[in-house]
């Protein structure tokens, strides 16, 4: 009789029941955390998608931006987080391969971590601040794109610098020292061996950068973005409309908005983010298909 | 048989390593020559791998290790050498754990090559291809150059790792326990080559098979304890010929 040996007793299916139900409680957790996102993209696809259209892309607002389209909102926002973009990637890369390859574990060091904690804790509406008194005021570029980016930069760097730092810390520490047995200097080893094993972990923190450099209205309402603008930006001296900021106005500060509009102009905000983060994330995968080690 | 009367390549004079406060090795002084294959042998935390790791300065790469007395590598001590990437680039150390760099096999070969500025396909293939020959390697992947190192098995990537420390040409070739992840018959074939080699480089073998040392080592060192017992030509050292009862229990396995 062996199956006897195998027979539940009363602590076992006491155990069992509770693992069911621990099991059930996390299960829903997790998934209550799909629900905001589904609504959210259901609401602005059911109430935004009518009046989407390529004219609603490339056109200009008119009517006191109660009708026409986003074109100048649309190209402000690339303008925005491009130039952030080529500002904080170099830099936040360059910091990140300082403080993983050559920092010595110093208080040096460690104030400067400190340092990065702290910038990703201080408050968006605080960054803004900053910006309208240094790169506004100070260093006397008025409210512009460069000074707007400059602010949506030194707010994101902390992401791009934590993100770098992680993923070269992922290549494990043998494949370096081979490198230097070998007689090859700190920075040939980075560039033959640790970066080019970094790439998709990099990649993220850059997707993370995007998506919240698109997304913030704080910094950049006082340091370069206008509410309404009849031209295009033709250089980063020049302010620009964006969209972010141009949702808050067409759905708090704009009378007889049609109610489609500011969904139309969520939908599309988050749309560009998807989009960028997709291309990224497929990217990612294509580099993480060819595993390493 | 070295004769005597080659020159030195590496004077270890009062070497003494500490990890914190712990001694891995204490004063520890002997000379080994050129082309010469000088066997360590000692049971685990004799300092057989501290040793070889003051050698190329690795101790650069571990703030908790301190080096003290003087390594001189043909007649400079290496702990006031200022350029250690050139000494790096003379030595080739091969470790017990293989490590294959995560990218192709042909590059893992061609990496030393290309540091040193060579960029000519020709003269890299050919480096490639005879150093991967040496370390037995070449006719399992001679049909693959392009799939990535870290991911041939574990011998395999051993005998790569023991063909890119070959293709930095170096003076000084130290090997720790290369044979623990590589597969008797292969083994044999490397310990061939080693003794080719010899004529080309000085050769340092820590190992953990006595017999490995008998077979390749002209002269052995046996360490224990963070100290250097005795050096004796390999022969005289495993034919009773030991000045020390310790050498001569552990070269015949009653310890260790």
């Amino acid at each position: 009789m062996d199956n006897h040996m195998f027979a539940a007793t009363e602590l076992n299916q006491k155990n069992q029941r509770t693992e069911k139900l621990v099991r059930l409680l996390f299960i829903l957790m997790a998934g209550l955390l799909i629900l905001p996102v589904l609504i959210i993209l259901f609401t602005l696809v059911y109430k935004g998608s009518s009046i989407l259209s390529i004219d609603f892309l490339f056109t200009n607002p008119t009517n006191g931006m109660t009708e026409g389209g986003i074109f100048p909102a649309l190209l402000g926002t690339i303008w925005l987080v491009v130039v952030a973009l080529i500002v904080s990637v170099p830099l936040g890369i360059a910091a990140a391969i300082y403080l993983s390859e050559y920092a010595p574990d110093n208080w040096g060091t460690r104030l400067i971590n400190l340092a990065i904690i702290n910038l990703a804790g201080v408050p968006s509406i605080v960054h803004a601040l900053f910006g309208l008194g240094a790169f506004v005021v100070f260093f006397n570029f008025g409210t512009s794109i460069l000074a707007a980016s400059l602010t949506l930069a030194i707010m994101t760097l902390p992401v791009v610098i934590v993100a770098t730092r992680e993923s070269l810390q992922a290549v494990p520490h043998a494949f370096r020292e081979a490198c230097w047995n070998m007689g090859a200097t700190r920075w040939q080893t980075i560039r033959r061996v640790v970066l080019p094993n970094a790439v998709s972990g990099i990649l993220t923190g850059v997707i993370l950068e995007v998506s919240r450099s698109a997304g913030e209205t704080a910094p950049i309402m006082f340091t370069g973005a206008v509410f309404f603008s009849p031209f295009l930006p033709q250089g980063v001296m020049d302010q620009t409309m964006a969209m972010s900021l141009h949702l808050f106005v067409v759905s708090t500060q704009v009378p007889n908005v049609p109610e489609n509009l500011p969904y139309g102009v969520a939908l599309v905000l988050i749309g560009m983010v998807l989009i960028m983060n997709s291309i990224s994330i497929a990217f990612r995968m294509h580099l993480r298909g060819k595993k390493k080690w | 048989m070295v004769s005597d009367t080659n020159p030195v390549k590496l004077e270890i004079q009062n070497l003494t390593i500490r990890y914190g406060g712990q001694a891995a090795i204490s004063g520890v002084n002997l000379s080994i020559r050129e082309h010469e294959i000088f066997g360590i042998i000692g049971p685990a935390n004799a300092g057989k791998t501290s040793f070889l790791k003051a050698i190329n300065r690795m101790d650069m790469f571990d703030s908790n290790m301190r080096v003290e007395g003087n390594i001189l590598f043909n007649g400079q001590d290496v702990r006031k050498l200022r350029n250690i990437y050139a000494l790096r680039s003379r030595i080739g150390v091969v470790f017990p754990l293989p490590v294959g760099l995560p990218m192709s096999v042909y590059d893992n070969v061609a990496l030393s090559a290309r540091l040193r500025g060579i960029k000519e396909r020709a003269e890299l293939d050919l480096i490639v291809e005879r150093c991967l020959t040496r370390a037995a390697l070449w006719d399992e992947v001679k049909d693959r150059l392009d799939t990535l190192g870290s991911l041939l098995s574990g011998g395999q990537q051993q005998r790569l790792t023991i063909a890119r420390a070959l293709s930095q040409e170096p003076e000084l070739l130290m090997l720790d326990e290369f044979s623990i992840a590589v597969d008797p018959v292969t083994t044999m074939r490397i310990e061939d080559v080693l003794k080719e080699l010899k004529s080309e480089m000085t050769i340092i073998l820590v190992t953990n098979l006595v017999q490995q040392a008998r077979r390749l080592a002209d002269r052995t060192a046996f360490f224990l304890d963070g100290g250097c017992v005795e050096v004796a030509q390999t022969e005289a050292l495993f034919t009773q010929q030991t000045r020390d009862p310790r050498t001569r229990d552990y070269v015949e396995g009653r310890f260790g």
